[in-house]
């Protein structure tokens, strides 16, 4: 247990976990101040202002009908041979009044109930960031500084030391975690109750968010533990984010590129951000394009597949299980020198 | 290798011969691949966890988070022990860092960092004390120090284990020496019975009358003595007991005004024993000195520092 504190102390007083923190929570309310600044509670003066943007919009359409049509009656009287006008002159209408919405006119507004859930997405992407890069540093630095050779003298059980490391970092993790969550829901709520509309919540809405939000810091966690484990195979922190980088570059660009260009189906099943995104949004439906599913109606539809959260699940057990069992065995294993 | 308890051991050995790799692989850093190794009555590496609460240790060149202070570290190593944070403020004292121990480690001198790790294993106010070169660095009076503070921690019951090429050091702090070569033991005891049992029983004999050396040469060599004559001396060899040459001498009327046994040092034991002494014109590589089942080092080819 004095181990684990240790750590955890240790977690805290790290300057670069520090700044990363700061910086991932400075991104999220720069995210909310956008969301703030962005969306305007709809009311019955912007509904009326909307109706008149609504009404001149249709003017514009008669108006340009009509001249459109003397242009047509004119060309026609003259003799001109203009293709781009109809037969018959008279069938240049505006369209009805009813065909312009007013709806288009209107404010973005944040509606909570439609809208909070693809706005947990960028919560988790930044806490799995955050927890990818600390967890790497946290680690690494220690293998690259000495300090893990300076504390195996102390305690020499090797995978102890290193599951408490990781342990102290998870709960460091969940500890921004999870006031960052619930400061998210309650600014986006806030959001909404200014700027938009909480109309709607239901108990099953709050519990699809909460269970969302519970997979958001999952992923968090996910992230930090692969980002430490490969830190720690290569005893250093550039190991991780060097991985990270070539994964993404070389491992999805790179991939989505070539796959592109052999037209494999479905490539996105082969990149990764696809299942972090079935994770969060519980489905993401693929579609191939090049096939055609004919409807009872004659229309041709696209194949689809669907990526669901459980094969995220699946995916990010394995990647789990291939690095923490690698990091582990190689310290078990490796001369600390 | 084996260190009493209480005594302060000097672990020796040229540049490559292993000591480091034996440090490391007793403080469970490294996996032997044979062998039997035991602290304070445990065995190790399988009872490392029970024994490594009485161990303190530095390994090789001092390490640490350089963004941390002194304070920091140690006192992070001290919550890792479940040791009271006192105990911080004390070892800070004792190594000569309690006032700068604010200061982050990145902006130490070698010599400081040194102090650190000192420091940091003397946290755990340890039964075994294991340094590796803990002279690195230091200035003539952290040298000074450190010989003092070594003597003080064997007077409380210490056991202190000293690696060092800084062989004058060794020779006045410990009281026993292991020396090694290529990985092998080739030398160990108590470092007066290390001396004497590589002392060449030189003797230099001045009599009062320079002149009459070549008849004193003359009747040591008859009596089997090796001697070397000098201006106003003789050097003599192969003398087991310096009053046989009194002895002789007066027999021969001659009387000696001098009569001084050549002590050796641990330095010239040490190049002895490793065959490391540097040779005119020669170049010695890391690893050529000597094997313990005698073989002799490969002859230099060439290269050695710089080359």
């Amino acid at each position: 247990m004095s181990l684990f504190r240790t750590e955890l102390r240790r977690l805290a007083k790290r300057r670069f976990a520090r700044w990363m923190t700061a910086g991932g929570l400075v991104v999220l309310v720069l995210v909310a101040a956008g969301m703030f600044l962005s969306n305007e509670k709809i009311g019955p003066d912007q509904l009326a202002e909307a109706r008149q943007a609504a009404d001149r919009q249709h003017q514009e359409q008669v108006r340009w009908a009509e001249q459109e049509r003397a242009n047509c009656e004119r060309a026609k009287a003259a003799g001109e041979n203009v293709d781009y006008y109809p037969v018959d002159c008279a069938e240049i209408t505006p369209p009805p009044r009813e065909s312009i919405e007013e709806q288009w006119f209107l404010p973005s507004t944040f509606n909570f109930r439609e809208s909070f859930g693809e706005m947990l997405i960028p919560l988790a992407a930044i806490l799995a960031l955050v927890g990818f890069v600390v967890g790497a540093s946290f680690v690494g630095a220690e293998w690259n500084t000495g300090g893990m050779m300076n504390l195996l003298l102390w305690r020499p059980k090797r995978l102890t030391v290193l599951l408490t490391k990781l342990g102290a970092l998870l709960t460091g993790l969940l500890a921004l975690a999870l006031p960052a969550t619930a400061a998210w829901f309650g600014s986006m709520w806030l959001i909404a109750n200014w700027r938009g509309t909480t109309e709607g919540m239901t108990s099953g809405a709050w519990q699809s968010f909460l269970i969302t939000g519970l997979r958001g810091m999952v992923l968090a966690l996910v992230a930090a533990t692969v980002g430490f484990a490969l830190a720690s195979l290569g005893r250093h922190t550039a190991m991780a984010l060097g991985g990270a980088i070539a994964v993404m570059v070389v491992g999805q660009i790179g991939l989505g590129i070539v796959l592109s260009m052999a037209q494999v189906r479905f490539a996105e099943a082969w990149l990764l951000p696809t299942y972090a995104y079935a994770w969060m949004a519980k489905t993401v439906t693929l579609q191939d394009w090049q096939a055609c599913n004919a409807t009872y109606t004659g229309e041709c539809e696209p194949a689809t597949l669907d990526i669901t959260w459980q094969h995220s699940s699946v995916l990010f057990s394995v990647g789990i299980v291939l690095f923490l069992g690698a990091a582990l065995w190689t310290m078990r294993r490796r001369d600390i020198t | 290798m084996q260190v009493e308890a209480g005594q302060v051991h000097g672990f020796l050995g040229p540049n490559g011969s292993g000591k480091t790799t034996t440090l490391r692989t007793l403080l469970g850093l490294i996996r032997p691949d044979g062998g039997r190794m035991a602290i304070l009555g445990h065995e190790v590496p399988a009872t490392l966890d029970q024994v490594a609460p009485q161990v303190g240790a530095i390994v090789e060149s001092p390490q640490f988070f350089p963004h941390f202070t002194a304070r920091d570290t140690l006192s992070l190593l001290a919550s890792a022990g479940e040791l009271p944070e006192q105990r911080v403020d004390e070892v800070l004292e004792l190594v000569g860092l309690r006032d700068r121990a604010g200061e982050r480690v990145k902006t130490y001198s070698l010599g400081m960092k040194q102090r650190l790790a000192v420091a940091s294993a003397l946290l755990k106010n340890p039964k075994l004390l294991i340094l590796d070169e803990p002279a690195n660095g230091l200035d003539p009076g952290g040298i000074r120090e450190m010989r003092t503070l070594m003597r003080d921690l064997s007077a409380s019951g210490m056991t202190v284990v000293l690696s060092s090429h800084i062989l004058g050091e060794i020779q006045l702090i410990c009281d026993s020496v292991t020396i090694i070569s290529l990985g092998r033991r080739v030398a160990f005891g108590p470092v007066d019975e290390v001396l004497a049992q590589h002392s060449s029983g030189a003797v230099r004999v001045r009599l009062e009358a320079a002149a009459d050396l070549p008849v004193a040469a003359t009747a040591l060599t008859r009596a089997g003595v090796r001697v070397t004559t000098n201006d106003d001396h003789l050097m003599l060899a192969g003398v087991d007991k310096p009053a046989t040459v009194t002895r002789l001498l007066a027999e021969q009327g001659l009387y000696v005004s001098e009569l001084a046994p050549i002590a050796v040092d641990l330095e010239s034991v040490f190049l002895e024993l490793t065959n490391t002494a540097p040779l005119p014109g020669q170049h010695r590589q890391v690893d050529q000195s000597v094997r313990v089942d005698g073989a002799a080092s490969s002859a230099p080819v060439g290269g050695g520092w710089g080359a």
